[in-house]
């Protein structure tokens, strides 16, 4: 009776397939298209779904293993980075403006994320697709919710993080990264894995994450770098999902290649615009700098997406529509943005700064061909002013992108003298681009962008009516601690008061 | 006695962030705060779905339960990504230690003929149940509103795939991919499955959020994990010499015990805050409690025949109880 039978010893992905896309079935008590309503609406044909191949195979036992080894250590390490004030290892309280800009508008992209790929988890045909999804839907949460814990003890010493909340929706330079993410969360599921799996995990994140990461351990963070550490294995596993979900694509149906090339145009540019930010951190708010954003472009952007272009090349995909202009961009824009913050310093929660003699020497060998010629002789302008007591400040309102709502600060790509500046008229209304790739975006899908919400008009309605201590308060800005110049600032005076404090007897 | 440490102090600026200082005064707030309260974007929303330009991006009147503040509906777990994973972590260990118990032990090999048999037909086709449960977890997370209410349920929805994926082993350890096979043929053909799984379908075409927690993780799992996890593996089962189904089904009796007091704090917030609540929440449970009891009567027949009818009345009755416990009128 106790005979043995000897089971058959299945492969690892054989039993994956048992563990995941066996579990489901075809419905007949519905019909598809009321199960999976969205599936279709944006032309993309898909004819076999089980050749979808896994990206990884990971079965929930292991992942709950794994991912709980990753946060007994992370939480390890930032609950001593608080407990020892850890924060007084960084280089220097400028570094914070880096860390600020992350909470108010990266963070609540991850959450956006999350919900995306909660969405497209349940959207998608395919088991393999919708576990791969739904892993990444769980991931995003954490990594949202492991960045607001890493930064929240320097919330309790410095200005500038405490109201990352109100300010993700209200204020005027989160909206950059905000309208992209709801742009992507807007669209159906195939674009919605283009923009965010795709060209934000795959082609851009090596330009957002690893300088953000290797910034903070170069600037003594612990507590984000511990983050950057740890989100690192999910990162991999994002990217090799979205690379999946390309191919996938464009193998099933050539009819996919051309709406897949329009969204890779499309998403590489949105993207190229939200990084403008880290170029800034990278060329100015890291006291100690890891690489100028010009060598990060040239690692991450030229050779890593020159080889995934060549690689793409044989379904027909070409190189995104304005990568020629993002490179002509490249050695201008992290000043063109700093200027710009620097004016505006009044309405960011953050600081900005004059660059000292040391800074500009910095950004003078790292742009030798742009820095002396067209920057220095501004901060040296800017400088005088500051020193005769008149700073300079804009309280002109910035003429914002239609689409990628940063100020109109760019320059035509070649003509650095000349701002660009592009407009179309959209049913006798009137909207302003910073580039042609924002114009054609907003072109060609003219009836998403017009309702883009702009926060520089919002300044003249209910209840702030133009008045700018309205609006700061609407905003939860502290005039005097949160925004203006790091020189001078509470964030200095503190740093510097209780660094003295752990570091010398007095 | 006591020693400590000396280290510098200095005075923080302020307890928390603005958002969770409003909600629950100038203290440090707990990390399941920090990782839960208001982090849904909530202004300003920049553009319709393309999907469903009817909708908001986020939007909580795609439900008919009206919440003043979504956000009060919290999780008395206080589960957030790591306190929800270390908790499964450690669970999974109890788990893969069952398994591995009844592997090295061949105790699969010494179960009764009839048990295996009753084991396998019951337990394997549930696998796909389990999938259904994900999808409409999956789905709550993704539309439902406020992450207060949302993020437990992508959490639900791992443990749901989680839990096929131990059915599926358990039917491997039981009996190999035929056991697969043969679960996947009943569950699309054989009679007894039919109600349960037209059940699952057509939860898969309600895109009201609420409607489909109270359809998925009140009403069908308030009866299916008890009757067949309690009833079934626990008391039919064991009692005959069957415990080592029980180990491997140790997971899904935990989760279940654990689960239904979160699921339990929901409704009584929800069916609290009004009588339109009150309302709406009694008539999904009127619609979907009768429809799961006469889909779950089969099933159960499959294990204790005749004595199914009395068994689902019990669990029943006992659903009602809870449900009216949380709030909900009969």
């Amino acid at each position: 009776m106790d005979m043995k039978v000897s089971k058959k010893k299945l492969g690892l992905k054989e039993r994956y397939r048992l563990m995941t896309r066996d579990l489901g079935w075809d419905t007949t008590y519905q019909p598809k298209d009321k199960v999976l309503p969205y599936v279709g609406y944006e032309g993309i044909k898909i004819h076999d779904w089980d050749k979808w191949e896994d990206p990884f195979r990971l079965t929930m036992d292991s992942y709950w293993k794994y991912q709980a080894e990753k946060e007994r250590k992370f939480y390890a390490i930032i609950d001593a980075h608080a407990q020892n004030n850890g924060h007084l290892n960084l280089t220097d309280a400028r570094y914070l403006s880096a860390l600020k800009i992350f909470l108010q508008a990266i963070s609540p992209g991850e959450y956006a994320a999350h919900k995306g790929f909660a969405r497209v988890g349940r959207e998608f045909p395919g088991v393999g697709t919708q576990v791969a999804c739904q892993m990444q839907a769980i991931d995003e949460i954490r990594h949202a919710q492991t960045q607001i814990h890493a930064m929240s003890n320097y919330n309790r010493y410095y200005n500038g993080f405490h109201a990352f909340a109100d300010q993700r929706d209200r204020i005027w330079y989160t909206s950059v990264a905000r309208s992209f993410f709801d742009d992507a969360m807007s669209a159906g599921p195939f674009e919605f894995m283009i923009a965010i799996g795709f060209s934000f995990e795959y082609v851009l994140t090596n330009l957002l994450f690893v300088p953000f990461m290797s910034g903070a351990a170069y600037n003594g963070d612990m507590a984000t770098v511990t983050f950057g550490f740890s989100a690192q294995s999910d990162e991999a596993r994002h990217m090799t999902l979205g690379l999946e979900c390309i191919k996938f694509m464009l193998e099933q149906d050539p009819a996919n290649v051309p709406i897949v090339q329009g969204w890779i145009d499309k998403w590489f540019w949105r993207g190229f615009r939200v990084l403008g930010l880290v170029s800034t951190m990278m060329d100015y708010m890291l006291p100690k700098r890891v690489m100028s954003w010009r060598e990060a472009w040239n690692i991450y952007g030229v050779e890593n997406g020159g080889a995934l272009f060549k690689d793409l090349a044989r379904y027909g995909i070409t190189p995104p529509k304005g990568w020629d202009d993002a490179e002509k961009g490249i050695d201008h824009m992290s000043h063109q943005f700093m200027l710009g913050l620097y004016q505006w310093s009044f309405g960011t929660a953050f600081h900005s700064w004059i660059p000292s003699d040391e800074d500009m020497a910095w950004l003078s060998a790292k742009y030798p061909d742009t820095f002396d010629k067209h920057y220095r002789p501004r901060w040296n302008h800017i400088r005088k002013l500051a020193a005769a007591g008149t700073p300079f400040k804009n309280y002109g309102l910035a003429k914002l992108c239609q689409t990628c709502q940063l100020p109109t600060v760019f320059t035509e790509p070649d003509d650095p003298t000349l701002t660009c500046h592009r407009e179309t008229t959209y049913k006798g209304e009137k909207y302003h681009f910073c580039s042609d790739g924002c114009q054609h975006i907003f072109d060609n899908e003219p009836e998403k962008y017009i309702q883009a919400w702009l926060p520089m008009p919002q300044l003249f309605q209910d209840p702030i009516k133009g008045d700018l201590g309205e609006w700061m308060k609407w905003v939860s800005l502290i005039d005097g601690k949160d925004n203006g110049d790091y020189a001078g600032s509470e964030d200095q005076q503190h740093f510097e008061a209780w660094r003295g404090l752990a570091t010398t007897n007095q | 006695m006591q020693i400590d440490l000396r280290t510098v102090a200095i005075e923080p600026q302020r307890q928390a962030f603005d958002h969770l200082v409003r909600s629950f005064g100038n203290k440090p707030a707990s990390r399941y705060q920090e990782g839960s309260y208001d982090i849904q974007a909530a202004e300003n929303l920049h553009y319709k779905p393309t999907w469903d330009p009817e909708q908001d991006l986020y939007d909580e009147t795609i439900t008919r339960v009206v919440m003043h503040d979504w956000y009060a509906l919290k999780d008395p777990r206080q589960f957030y990504y790591s306190t929800y994973t270390l908790a499964r972590a450690r669970q999974q260990e109890t788990a893969e230690a069952n398994f591995s118990f009844v592997e090295t032990r061949a105790l699969a090999d010494m179960l009764p003929p009839e048990l295996r048999a009753v084991a396998l037909a019951v337990l394997v086709p549930l696998r796909h149940a389990a999938w259904g449960a994900n999808q409409h977890n999956a789905f709550i997370c993704g539309y439902g509103f406020g992450t207060a209410f949302t993020q437990p349920c992508m959490y639900h929805a791992m443990d749901n795939l989680g839990i096929a994926q131990y059915l599926s082993r358990l039917g491997l350890l039981l009996g190999d991919t035929a056991a697969l096979d043969a679960g996947k043929r009943a569950w699309l053909d054989d009679a007894a499955w039919q109600p349960l799984r037209r059940y699952v379908e057509d939860c898969l075409v309600v895109r009201d959020p609420f409607e489909l927690f109270v359809a998925q993780n009140l009403v069908v799992d308030g009866l299916l994990y008890p009757l067949v996890y309690e009833r079934i593996v626990d008391a039919h089962l064991s009692s005959r010499g069957g415990s080592a189904v029980a180990m491997l089904c140790q997971f899904m009796n935990d989760w279940f015990d654990e689960t239904r007091k979160w699921v339990d704090a929901v409704l009584k917030v929800a069916a609290a805050e009004s009588e339109h609540n009150r309302a709406v929440l009694a008539a999904w449970v009127r619609d979907w409690s009768g429809r799961a009891a006469s889909a779950l009567l089969p099933v159960v027949e499959l294990a204790l025949g005749p004595q199914a009818d009395e068994a689902v009345a019990e669990y029943v009755a006992a659903l009602s109880a809870r449900i009216v416990k949380a709030g909900i009128p009969a």
